[in-house]
């Protein structure tokens, strides 16, 4: 049991932190740079974000293991997955509107294109792939989520000071976000070794 | 998007393709599907596969979405082009599982994950479900085209500065910089290239710069 628990907190560290999903896996890119340039639109992404792909993946995994193995149909599980995610994506988009109107108002461009975001589909794949019991594959969609929010909080802090730099012009914008990012990488990478699975 | 073009307008192929590769470039321009820019473009080997997957891809969803488009609800568009997507990229992986077996290992999740590329749906919902096949096959040409020249470009710099080789083959005999085959050299190479692409839009075609949504 104690060396379980061990073991998911090592795919808990490994998923959030050492193989980082923007930094290492370099996935959700389009959502981390269109969302990172604030503070409070960061912190709503990084809440839904992870809240979408926690549940994506558990779902992903009933369907996978219980659906999809015993009809033998799991060469579909690109089409699959992506239909999945993009009915719970719809679902939760009814749900911001009704709750919190004014973060849809600011977040609704990406909530629409969360379906097609990398990440959400990349869990489901990866656990999948790597044939994670449900536990493991749960693990595993709380430690990209809060990696992912992690990622995206740290970007957002710098790219609000950011604003104020003198950057040269043809620099300005998504080029200087993108150097930005490379020295966080860098950084990151210092994680790497911290444990071995 | 500028150009609309109705069916019976004469519309210029080269100039669909040039547009996608430089004035549209998915990566550098309009910065959309950048995940695979970095992932996979640490060799040029590994770069040129996911750019002719994507272009594949493309030019397929691009003819049967402007095929069915008579066909297809407006209500339920949108789920139907991520089923022709994704349709077309379950073939995609297939194929390279079976013929590139050394890169579909390296590779292979970025090529599932080609059908969440923001570039493919838009392409499939800006212009072929408005137009005929044979402009809509050139619009996904030119439009994957440059995504393919993107990755190449990126891949070339990151493999040359990064092992000293191009293509597994060494050609430069200096110490190479480890950096840039970490994952902080693709961000490194794609930052500098997007403020170079702007640069060139200001310098020679008095673009604003601010390439992108940034």
């Amino acid at each position: 049991m104690d060396s379980e628990f061990t073991k998911l907190f090592e795919l808990f560290i490994a998923a959030s932190v050492i193989n980082n999903f923007v930094f290492t896996r370099f996935l959700g890119l389009c959502i981390f740079f269109g969302v990172s340039k604030k503070m409070e639109t960061a912190i709503g992404m990084s809440i839904t974000f992870t809240a979408v792909m926690v549940v994506s993946a558990a779902l992903s995994w009933l369907v996978f293991n219980y659906i999809m193995i015993p009809l033998e149909i799991t060469f579909l599980k690109i089409v699959i997955f992506i239909g999945i995610v993009a009915a719970f994506v719809q679902a939760s988009d009814t749900v911001m509107r009704k709750v919190s109107p004014g973060l849809y108002y600011k977040l609704g461009v990406y909530l629409a294109l969360i379906s097609t975001n990398c990440i959400i589909i990349a869990v489901p794949l990866i656990n999948a792939g790597e044939k994670y019991n449900f536990i493991e594959s749960l693990t595993f969609g709380v430690g990209s989520g809060i990696g992912f929010a992690l990622a995206l909080i740290i970007m957002a802090s710098i790219r609000e000071k950011l604003e104020l730099a003198d950057v040269p012009r043809p620099f300005r914008g998504m080029p200087i976000a993108w150097v930005t990012t490379a020295l966080i990488a860098l950084a990151f990478t210092g994680f790497s070794g911290l444990i071995t699975l | 998007m500028e150009h609309h073009h109705t069916n019976d307008e004469k519309i210029n192929y080269g100039q669909l393709i040039i547009n996608g590769i430089f004035k549209e470039n998915t990566i550098f321009r309009l910065v959309i599907s950048l995940c695979p820019a970095i992932a996979v473009t640490s060799n040029v080997r590994n770069g040129f596969l996911l750019g002719v997957a994507v272009v594949f891809v493309q030019v397929m969803v691009n003819s049967t979405v402007s095929l069915l488009r008579n066909f297809i609800h407006p209500r339920i568009r949108i789920p139907i082009f991520m089923l022709v997507i994704s349709g077309w990229v379950t073939v995609v992986d297939m194929l390279m599982a079976a013929f590139a077996r050394g890169a579909y290992k390296e590779i292979g999740l970025y090529i599932q994950i080609i059908v969440a590329f923001a570039s493919i749906l838009a392409r499939a919902e800006v212009f072929a479900s408005k137009n005929r096949i044979i402009p809509s096959f050139f619009d996904g040409l030119g439009s994957s085209l440059g995504f393919l020249v993107a990755l190449v470009t990126i891949s070339f710099f990151r493999e040359l500065l990064g092992k000293g080789s191009l293509c597994g083959i060494s050609i430069l005999d200096a110490k190479p910089m480890l950096i840039m085959i970490l994952p902080a050299g693709g961000f490194l190479v794609t930052g500098l290239l997007m403020g170079f692409f702007n640069w060139i839009d200001m310098r020679f075609y008095g673009g604003k710069g601010a390439g992108g949504a940034g």
